[in-house]
C-alpha cells in the first residue's frame, strides 16, 4: 500500500531520469542520509565508530569500485588490495614530500595515481578473459605487496617497514574524534557512491555492461574495447585507491604492508557477491554482511558462555563463515539487491498479488 | 666446464623438482576445471586437509601400538577415503544446488568450501606443525661430483617427489585412456551436454572427478609435508599453483606439468640472479605470477589449453 507508485507522473524527460524515480524512494534515501547524518552522531558510542561504521563506510566504498570493475564490466579482479594498498601509500607520499598538499587533494591525487596502476595493470585484460585475467590481477596483488614491503623509499625508510599516518586536516577542520572521523568519510563516501550511480547510468555505465554482457557484440556495435574496458579499471581503481586511503588514514591510523593483502581482496570480492554483481546498494549490504558477520560470530560463544579456546573460536568462525556463504550462493546467487529487488515488486502488488 | 654452470645447474635442478610440486597441486585444479568446469580454489585447502588427516591418523595409531608400517598404510586408506567422502559431500551440497550457475559464482562457493576445509580440518586435527615421516629419505646427495666442483647439491625427497609425480600422470593417463570411468570422464570435459545425452551421469563423474582430485590431494600433501612439515602454510601453495595453470592451460595435464616446471626453475633463477642481488630479495612471490602474465599476452590461452573460439 505505502510502496506504489500509482499516480507518479512523469511530465519531463528530467523528471523521468532522477535516480530515484519513485517518490517513496527518494523519502527512504533522504531518510537514511537524516539517520547517518544526525541520529548516528547523538546516538553512537565510540567502539561503534571505530569498529563497524567507519570501516563499514570505507569497505563499501572500496566494495563499488570492485563493483564497477567485476559486477558492471565483467572483468574479475583478484587485485583490489592492492590497489588499496596503491592509494594509501601514495596518499602518505604525498602528505609526506608535498608539506602543503591539502590532505583532500592528496587523496584525489592518491585515487589517480592508483587509477594509474589499474590501468597498467589492466591491459592485460585486452588479450585474456574470465579466469585467466581473475589470476592474472593476482601478479597485480602480490608484486604491489612485494613493491612496497621491500623497497625502502615508499615507507620513507622506516625500519620497520610500518607507516603512521598524519594529522587529518580538512581544509582547516582537524578531524580527530571518532565522531569526527565518522562524519568525514560518511560525507567522501556518499559524495562518491552519487559519483558511481550517476556514472553507471550513463553513457559510460552502458558501454562496460555492453562489453561484460558480450564484449565481441559489443565490439560490433561500435564500442571500444580499449577504452570501455581501461575506462572500467581506471574508474574502479580510483575509487579502490581512494578507500585504500581513507582505510589508511582514518581507520588504521598507521598500518603495515600485510593491511591490504590478499585477503582484503577475497574479501571485497565477497561483498560483492553477496550484496549483488551489478548494484551500488548490493556494495552497502554486501559490506554490512561480511563486515559485522564475524563480529558477531566472535561474540557468541562468550556471550552464551560455551567456553572455548582462542582457536576454537577463530576456526569456527571460519567454518561457518564458508558455510554461510555457499549457504547464500545457493540459496540467491545474484545476493541481497536481488532479495532487495525482489521485495520491492511484491510490495508494488501487495495486497493483491495477481 | 665453466665455473658458473654448476651452480646454475644446482638452481635450475632445485627449481624444476619444486615445480614439481606446484604441478601435483595444479593437477587436481585442472582434473576439476576439465569434467565440470569449476575453478577450484580450495584444491590448496584439501591439500592440507589431507595432509593433516594423514599425518594425525599415523600418529594415533602409533599411540595405540601398531606398528610404524602398517600405521602409514593405514593412514593412507583412512585419509583417501576422506576425500572420497570430502567429494561426495561437495558435490551434493554445493555443487549440486548450483549447477548452471555462472563461474564465478561457482568459484566464489569454492572459495566458502576453503574457509570450511581450513576451518574444520584445524579444529579436528589441531593446528599445529606436525612433522610427517612416512620413510622418505632425505639425505642431501651430490651429482655429477667428478664433472663440477663440488658436486650438484639435490635433496633425495626432491628426486622421490619428482619419481612419485610421474608416476601419478602415467597413472591418471592410464585411468583416463583405458577404463570406461576415463573414458566418460573425457566426454564429459568435450561436451558437458553431448555426453549427457548419450547417458553419462553427470552427478557421478562429479563426484568421481572431486574424489580423483582429493586423491592427488592427498599425494601433493604427503610430499609436501614431509618436505615441509604439516602446516597452515602449504594450504597457500594453492596460490602458488595459479601461475602455473595459466602458463600450462585451464583444460591441460601435460601443461600442469611443463608449466610446474617452467614456474619452479623460472621463479628460482630470477630469486638467485636478479631478486637477492638487485632487490632485497622475495621476487620469488610475484615472479611466477608476472612470467605467467607475459606468457598470457603471448598465448592466451596458455601453452596447451585449448584454443578459444568466440562467435556471437
Amino acid at each position: 500500500m505505502l510502496y506504489r507508485e500509482a499516480g507518479q507522473y512523469k511530465t519531463s524527460y528530467a523528471e523521468d531520469q532522477q535516480i530515484f524515480p519513485i517518490r517513496q524512494d527518494r523519502i527512504a534515501v533522504a531518510l537514511i542520509v537524516a539517520v547517518a547524518l544526525v541520529a548516528v552522531p547523538l546516538l553512537a558510542s565510540d567502539y561503534l565508530y571505530t569498529a563497524i561504521l567507519i570501516p563499514f563506510l570505507i569497505l563499501s566504498l572500496a566494495a563499488i569500485g570492485l563493483n564497477i570493475l567485476v559486477g558492471y564490466c565483467g572483468q574479475i579482479s583478484l587485485g583490489t588490495g592492492g590497489f588499496m594498498a596503491v592509494g594509501a601509500y601514495a596518499a602518505y607520499n604525498l602528505c609526506l614530500r608535498i608539506e602543503w598538499l591539502p590532505l583532500p587533494i592528496a587523496i584525489l591525487l592518491a585515487g589517480l595515481i592508483a587509477a594509474l596502476a589499474g590501468i597498467l595493470f589492466g591491459i592485460p585484460s585486452l588479450r585474456i578473459k574470465g579466469f585467466y585475467l581473475a589470476v592474472a590481477t593476482l601478479a597485480a596483488q602480490f608484486f604491489i605487496d612485494w613493491l612496497f614491503a621491500r623497497i625502502g623509499w615508499f615507507t620513507n625508510y622506516t625500519p620497520s617497514g610500518s607507516i603512521v599516518a598524519p594529522q587529518l586536516n580538512v581544509f582547516g577542520w582537524i578531524v580527530d574524534t571518532p565522531m569526527e572521523k565518522y562524519l568525514f568519510t560518511l560525507i567522501v563516501v556518499a559524495l562518491f557512491a552519487l559519483v558511481a550511480k550517476n556514472l553507471v547510468r550513463g553513457r559510460i555505465g552502458r558501454t562496460w555492461m555492453a562489453i561484460r554482457d558480450m564484449d565481441i557484440a559489443a565490439e560490433i556495435i561500435g564500442i571500444r574495447p580499449l577504452t570501455a574496458k581501461l575506462s572500467a579499471f581506471a574508474v574502479s581503481s580510483f575509487f579502490v585507491g581512494v578507500a585504500g586511503a581513507l582505510w589508511g588514514f582514518v581507520h588504521l591510523g598507521s598500518w603495515e604492508p600485510l593491511a591490504f593483502g590478499i585477503n582484503r581482496s577475497f574479501q571485497l570480492l565477497f561483498m560483492i557477491i553477496i550484496g549483488g554483481l551489478g548494484s551500488i546498494l548490493g556494495c552497502f549490504l554486501g559490506a554490512a554482511f561480511i563486515m559485522i558477520v564475524p563480529l558477531v560470530l566472535n561474540q557468541v560463544p562468550t556471550a552464551l558462555g560455551i567456553p572455548l579456546s582462542t582457536a576454537s573460536i577463530s576456526h569456527m568462525e571460519a567454518m561457518i563463515f564458508g558455510v554461510m556463504i555457499v549457504f547464500f550462493l545457493i540459496v540467491e546467487p545474484h545476493g541481497f539487491a536481488r532479495l532487495w529487488s525482489l521485495a520491492k515488486e511484491k510490495l508494488r502488488i501487495w495486497p493483491f498479488p495477481h | 666446464m665453466p665455473e658458473f654452470l654448476g651452480p646454475f645447474l644446482e638452481v635450475l635442478i632445485g627449481g624444476l623438482l619444486a615445480g614439481i610440486l606446484y604441478s601435483l597441486v595444479a593437477l587436481g585444479f585442472v582434473l576439476i576445471f576439465k569434467a565440470s568446469g569449476v575453478f577450484n580454489f580450495a584444491q590448496g585447502a584439501m591439500v592440507l586437509f589431507a595432509a593433516l588427516a594423514l599425518v594425525r591418523s599415523i600418529e594415533v595409531l602409533q599411540s595405540w601400538g601398531v606398528n610404524a608400517g602398517l600405521a602409514i598404510v593405514i593412514g593412507f586408506l583412512f585419509s583417501g577415503a576422506l576425500m572420497v567422502a570430502l567429494a561426495f559431500a561437495v558435490e551434493r551440497m554445493v555443487l549440486r544446488p548450483l549447477v548452471n550457475q555462472e563461474g564465478i559464482i561457482l568459484f566464489m562457493a569454492t572459495i566458502g568450501i576453503t574457509f570450511f576445509i581450513d576451518g574444520f580440518g584445524q579444529q579436528i586435527f589441531g593446528s599445529d606443525a606436525y612433522q610427517l615421516d612416512i620413510g622418505i629419505p632425505k639425505e642431501s646427495i651430490f651429482l655429477l661430483e667428478g664433472v663440477f666442483e663440488g658436486g650438484i647439491l639435490v635433496n633425495e625427497l626432491d628426486l622421490w617427489a619428482g619419481a612419485t609425480a610421474g608416476l601419478l600422470v602415467l597413472g591418471l593417463a592410464l585411468f583416463f585412456q583405458k577404463t570406461r570411468i576415463g573414458r566418460a570422464l573425457r566426454a564429459v570435459a568435450d561436451d558437458h551436454q553431448a555426453a549427457q545425452s548419450v547417458g553419462i551421469p553427470l552427478n557421478h563423474i562429479w563426484v568421481i572427478v572431486w574424489a580423483v582430485a582429493g586423491i592427488v590431494a592427498l599425494v601433493a600433501g604427503t610430499i609436501w609435508g614431509s618436505k615441509l612439515g604439516v602446516q597452515f602454510s602449504i594450504a597457500q601453495i594453492a596460490l602458488k599453483a595459479l601461475p602455473v595453470l595459466i602458463l600450462g592451460g585451464f583444460t591441460s595435464v601435460p601443461g600442469a606439468i611443463i608449466g610446474g616446471l617452467i614456474i619452479g626453475a623460472g621463479e628460482k633463477l630470477a630469486e638467485v640472479y636478479i631478486g637477492l642481488p638487485y632487490f632485497d630479495g622475495g621476487i620469488e612471490n610475484w615472479f611466477a605470477y608476472m612470467l605467467a602474465l607475459v606468457f598470457l599476452l603471448i598465448r592466451p590461452q596458455g601453452l596447451f589449453g585449448e584454443r578459444i573460439i568466440e562467435r556471437i
